[in-house]
């Protein structure tokens, strides 16, 4: 079920598109469904093809295919570290093995806590930051040198209770 | 208690280091700014709207008709500052303006090239020049819908974008008679979320469609089938934003920024092995020595080794043939690369060129759409070869098989992601084949190299 509050935010983005092109606010429906829930489960697809009055199954295309959609639950923050050759000259493995160590996990996984999940990702488009890291899809963080991911990280767990 | 939104706040980016220094050279895009001033009034103050005022006739003008701003457009000598370098007057004298129906314009800010990061900043600390730029050439073109496409991963420069249209809405520079003129045009923002191949224009449009985004064959080209199977014209952020400045100094003021052929300014991101990465605004045709010297050199202690001069999928230029180029289309293209998005990845006497080459050919492998059978399985190969020399597990026969698998993708493919993951591997077995053999030689890679 999809409650009014989200519908609301839906038609704000189907409102961009010409009436008979609703399927283009899929990738803005389906990312608004992932900030509120986590992850995009097999029943919002469903609820965005009803609203948007096109397949499932086209739904679920755009969700396979596209690297951001978590097609399964994900911990609290999901931290995905960008590791290609601009980062990789600037530490951006050093900066996924230091959040490997510090959280105890491979990237892929998730702490026990459920509060972080850690991810190697393609480019972030902010080379110039290197190391860069974007935080739940929506926060770029940059310049992530060792001591800047232990603030992040310890500053998160303290904003939540768990340190 | 500090909550988590002010934690992840802590560690935006400022813009401070990238864009906001004076190391630019006769800045036209990135002129005066702060990180304060992106919003409508502060746009106006540096003489923003005032192009758009002048082809309306809104400036006590007579206006310019579309042709005068297409021919102006011609006249600067813009390429297009995605990659291709096509003329951007010459693209828009494609559109069928005649054509009865809905045109639409595009702007393709789906900065994913490994290397490049000047969208992003254009966007979040001068996002109305991009409207601008946007709106004239809607109305030279005689288009009314546009969509602003945007990396899916800075969406806080996406939020930022959409701010900055509320305000042009609000102002009556975006909307039905802008103006006070005849002249209608929407615009919105839309986001990606993911995937490099929405880069290429045609998969951003399968994208904007609201589907997978797998590139389509062309012809037929996007001018006339387009977004919604309509005529449809696309350009770079960074080439809209090129356009207010145009129009006010005209022309020739434009082309006499650079060189013959390769008029005004270019915005280069720097990144890798320099004492300060970060965006550049120099003219084209700027020695590389001294953009160089802009981003502080090479890291002290290191030489300069290779250069990827236009983003990863341009092929690397040795220290002694970029240190004799200039930044422009045609000395890069001499020199056997290109200078594509304006990407540019330094790397230092400290580097192995197998390690780097191993990741850039993940990263094809990864984002390959899949469609084209030579990319889908030629760029796993590249990069399954790649990794066993790099792990000392390579073969003496593995280099003739990466000329092999590289030119097999190489013009077989229906985009140019193909061409893109196979360049940079031909280029690096040209000038540093000798790391691939002595690795291929040596089983252990920590021998071969100190990277």
């Amino acid at each position: 079920m999809i409650s009014e509050a989200t519908k609301a935010r839906f038609a704000r983005e189907v409102a961009k598109y010409p009436a008979e092109q609703k399927q283009s606010a899929v990738m803005a429906c389906l990312a608004i469904v992932q900030q509120e829930q986590g992850h995009v489960s097999e029943a919002s697809e469903a609820g965005i093809a009803e609203y948007l009055g096109m397949p499932q199954i086209a739904v679920h295309e755009v969700t396979t295919f596209y690297n951001m959609y978590n097609q399964q639950p994900v911990g609290k923050y999901k931290l995905a570290v960008c590791t290609n050759l601009p980062c990789q000259l600037r530490g951006g493995y050093e900066a996924l093995h230091h959040l490997e160590k510090k959280l105890g996990i491979h990237m892929g996984e998730t702490t026990a806590d459920g509060m972080f999940t850690l991810q190697q990702c393609e480019c972030l488009g902010a080379c110039a930051d290197a190391p860069a890291m974007l935080v739940s899809d929506r926060h770029m963080c940059s310049f992530m040198d060792n001591d800047k991911l232990d603030q992040l990280v310890d500053g998160l767990r303290a904003a939540e209770g768990k340190q | 208690m500090t909550t988590a939104a002010q934690v992840l706040a802590q560690f935006q980016a400022t813009g401070v280091q990238t864009c906001f220094h004076d190391r630019h050279i006769n800045p036209q895009i990135y002129a005066d700014l702060n990180g304060s001033n992106w919003s409508l009034k502060d746009y106006e103050a540096r003489g923003g709207y005032q192009a758009l005022r002048q082809i309306l006739g809104k400036d006590g003008g007579e206006g310019l008709t579309q042709d005068q701003v297409i021919a102006t457009v011609k006249e600067s000598g813009l390429r297009g500052r995605g990659g291709a370098g096509f003329p951007t007057g010459l693209k828009w004298s494609f559109m069928p303006r005649q054509f009865p129906g809905q045109k639409h314009l595009v702007c393709n800010s789906d900065e994913g090239e490994p290397g490049t990061c000047k969208d992003r900043d254009i966007l979040m600390y001068n996002p109305h020049i991009v409207i601008e730029g946007m709106i004239i050439a809607a109305y030279a073109m005689g288009i009314s819908l546009g969509y602003n496409y945007i990396h899916g991963e800075i969406f806080q420069v996406y939020e930022r974008f959409e701010a900055a249209l509320d305000e042009a809405r609000a102002a009556g520079y975006l909307g039905d008679n802008i103006m006070g003129s005849s002249f209608n045009f929407q615009l919105h923002a839309h986001h990606g979320f993911g995937a490099y191949i929405c880069g290429e224009e045609t998969a951003l449009l399968e994208s904007l469609e609201g589907k997978k985004g797998q590139p389509r064959f062309k012809p037929p080209f996007p001018a006339s089938f387009g977004l919604y199977g309509k005529p449809t014209t696309i350009n770079n952020t960074e080439t809209f934003a090129a356009v207010p400045w145009i129009i006010r100094n005209g022309g020739a003021a434009y082309l006499a920024c650079g060189k013959p052929n390769n008029g005004g300014t270019k915005i280069f991101s720097v990144s890798g092995d320099v004492e300060r990465p970060g965006n550049y605004e120099i003219p084209l045709g700027t020695p590389f020595s001294k953009l160089l010297e802009l981003a502080g050199g090479v890291r002290t202690g290191r030489q300069l080794k290779a250069v990827i001069p236009g983003g990863s999928s341009s092929p690397v230029l040795p220290a002694s043939v970029i240190m004799e180029c200039t930044m422009d289309y045609d000395s890069i293209a001499k020199a056997g690369s290109m200078l594509g998005s304006g990407a540019v990845i330094v790397m230092d006497d400290s580097r192995c060129m197998v390690e780097s080459l191993k990741r850039l050919s993940y990263f094809y492998m990864h984002e390959s759409c899949g469609q084209c059978t030579p990319c889908r399985e030629g760029t796993g190969w590249l990069w399954r070869l790649v990794d066993r020399i790099q792990r000392g597990d390579g073969r003496p026969a593995d280099m003739d098989l990466l000329d092999s698998v590289a030119s097999n993708i190489m013009g077989r493919t229906i985009c140019a992601l193909g061409d893109a993951a196979a360049m940079p591997v031909r280029a690096m077995l040209k000038h540093y084949r000798h790391e691939f053999d002595a690795m291929i030689r040596k089983p252990n890679p920590q021998a071969a190299t100190s990277a």
